[in-house]
């Protein structure tokens, strides 16, 4: 009896949907669903065939790449010295952790208007430097802009998972290699560096999610994808061909490509939580 | 401190100063973007120093009264909408996960590992794979435009049923004996022991979850058609109508900075409890 509000609500919302959406990618219908015709897997095939999901692939893979790239490097460097800063670590971090709050739209719409070509301040000092810079024309910028919105809202969130990773790092193992005339750098990469590894491997599964999934705000807010189709990523596709162009077979077949994904990461991260690496 | 070096101090802090302030500009900018008049905001370059119009643009944001080409609907109603969400969120997830925990982990029943597995695998897929059929389950039961259609699909997840069922497991068995020696029934030894040790827990929880509610974007476009159920996300992209001319930036920025405010603050506010659910929910 405990279990039946939980056990509804996923059943209807969850179990119901993925279902649908299985049994839709094998279908095909018209625009107002008027006929529906079973294809069998003439939906996926046709994506597997189609050049611009192809590309979309292509586009979310790098789009994550330098999402987990950027927003891991740079986060593990302010942590490193929020790590060592003894006065005043509470004032950064907190400082620091508030852009996770800041929703993945707001967060596109902000970041649009910052480089907007005509009126933006900062493509205003890009242009006066001598770039030039157009992310409504220039497929090159438009990703590097998503990509900026992206690293800086989870920025706060990898610096908290590293900052709680140096934290736990027991300081005598730190100490006895300062004895041993270690000096920081050398100290960062033989001994911090090594212990943070599950921590950086978690991460990197994390933002490889959140750059397939919560960042279809940014990207509507910021590019609507454009220009073209350069910076449509996989779940902006399932949006835009379901509910704008209306092919809902081609968008449940997408969907099911994602939910593979998704599996497969979580699979892999579970595999690696169990086993923990370990030094 | 492991070695005194003041030249390695001083680099740390330069480092975090020059991060706050990256992470910190693009807010600054709208923020003072925020008080200007529109005419000053599109001007190249746009001042950056706070204008005067600050208060003129908050009230016209928040009740609406204003003539641009997009969205003219009232700030104030959608961030009621925002929070209210948030809230049905929050509290909806912690209510039916903090139910199921307790029955999965201290009733033994029939296909309890079948229950166990099914609301694990709702761990996996996010609303955003699973968009169009979602849509079409709650445009059947005919909760479009409303909190229902809102909220109940993004309660669908498991996360916080496996955070609370990680915690009762440590709660340790003696609890359980000496409330049963002293007669309390397993509904009186939910209420009594353990909805009050999990506090933290749910506090934690609380602030996760709101932030995810309030932050909403591609369900709330699908669902809402009506301005008045828009949720302040949604409503400041309606806002930015296209051509950087019409749409008046002031505006739009003042509500951004509404928007990102209740969030920020139970962030803020609640630091203690944000860091240690975010560090728990993903474990």
């Amino acid at each position: 009896m405990l279990l039946a509000p939980q056990l509804v609500v996923i059943s209807l919302f969850f179990f119901w949907p993925a279902g649908q959406a299985l049994v839709q990618s094998l279908q095909q219908s018209d625009a107002f669903g008027m006929s529906v015709v079973w294809v069998g897997f003439e939906n996926f095939q046709n994506l597997y065939k189609d050049e611009s999901y192809a590309e979309s692939f292509l586009t979310t893979g790098i789009f994550s790449l330098w999402v987990a790239v950027l927003g891991i490097g740079i986060s593990l460097v302010l942590a490193y010295f929020a790590d060592r800063v003894v006065r005043g670590a509470l004032i950064y971090r907190t400082l620091l952790i508030w852009p996770y709050a800041v929703a993945p739209a707001v967060a596109g719409v902000v970041w649009l208007f910052l480089f907007s070509p005509s009126i933006g301040v900062v493509s205003y000092a890009l242009n006066a430097m001598g770039f030039e810079w157009n992310a409504l024309l220039n497929s090159r910028d438009a990703m590097a802009l998503i990509v900026m919105a992206a690293v800086w809202k989870q920025l706060s969130y990898n610096f908290l998972f590293f900052l709680a990773g140096l934290q736990s790092i027991p300081k005598s193992l730190i100490e006895a290699a300062a004895i041993d005339g270690a000096g920081a750098w050398r100290r960062f990469w033989t001994i911090q560096f090594p212990l943070l590894s599950p921590t950086s491997f978690f991460l990197l599964v994390i933002n490889v999610v959140y750059a397939f999934f919560d960042t279809f705000g940014i990207v509507d807010a910021a590019t609507k994808g454009g220009p073209g189709k350069d910076t449509a990523i996989l779940v902006y596709k399932v949006y835009f061909d379901g509910f704008k162009a209306l092919d809902l077979g081609g968008s449940a077949a997408q969907s099911v490509v994602l939910m593979v994904i998704v599996v497969a990461l979580t699979v892999v991260q579970f595999r690696f939580i169990e086993k923990k690496v370990n030094y | 401190m492991i070695e005194r070096n003041r030249f390695l101090d001083w680099v740390s802090h330069g480092v975090l100063l020059l991060g706050v302030a990256v992470v910190a500009f693009p807010v600054y900018v709208t923020f003072v973007a925020s008080t200007h008049t529109m005419q000053e905001v599109v001007q190249v370059p746009m001042p950056l120093l706070p204008g005067e119009h600050f208060l003129e643009n908050y009230a016209s944001a928040l009740l609406g009264d204003r003539n641009g080409s997009g969205s003219t609907a009232s700030v104030a109603r959608m961030m009621g909408v925002s929070l209210v969400c948030a809230l049905l969120i929050a509290f909806g997830k912690i209510a039916i996960s903090l139910l199921s925990a307790f029955a999965i982990v201290y009733f033994k029943f029939p296909f309890r590992m079948a229950v166990f597995w099914m609301i694990f695998v709702t761990l996996m897929l996010p609303v955003e794979v699973r968009i169009g059929p979602t849509y079409k389950v709650v445009s059947d039961l005919g909760m479009l435009n409303s909190f229902a259609g809102l909220t109940l699909p993004l309660i669908a997840s498991a996360t916080a049923t496996f955070l609370f069922r990680q915690f009762f497991m440590t709660v340790p068995d003696e609890l359980v004996e000496a409330a049963r020696i002293d007669g309390a029934g397993p509904m009186r030894f939910f209420k009594d022991v353990l909805v009050p040790l999990s506090v933290t827990s749910m506090a934690a929880l609380f602030v996760i979850q709101f932030i995810y509610g309030w932050n909403q974007y591609l369900w709330p476009l699908l669902v809402t058609t009506n301005e008045n159920m828009y949720p302040v996300v949604i409503g400041i992209k309606r806002m930015i109508s296209g051509g950087d001319a019409q749409t008046e930036w002031n505006i739009v920025m003042a509500t951004a900075m509404l928007a990102m405010v209740p969030p920020a603050m139970v962030v803020i506010g609640m630091q203690k409890w944000f860091v240690k659910g975010l560090v728990d929910t993903e474990k």
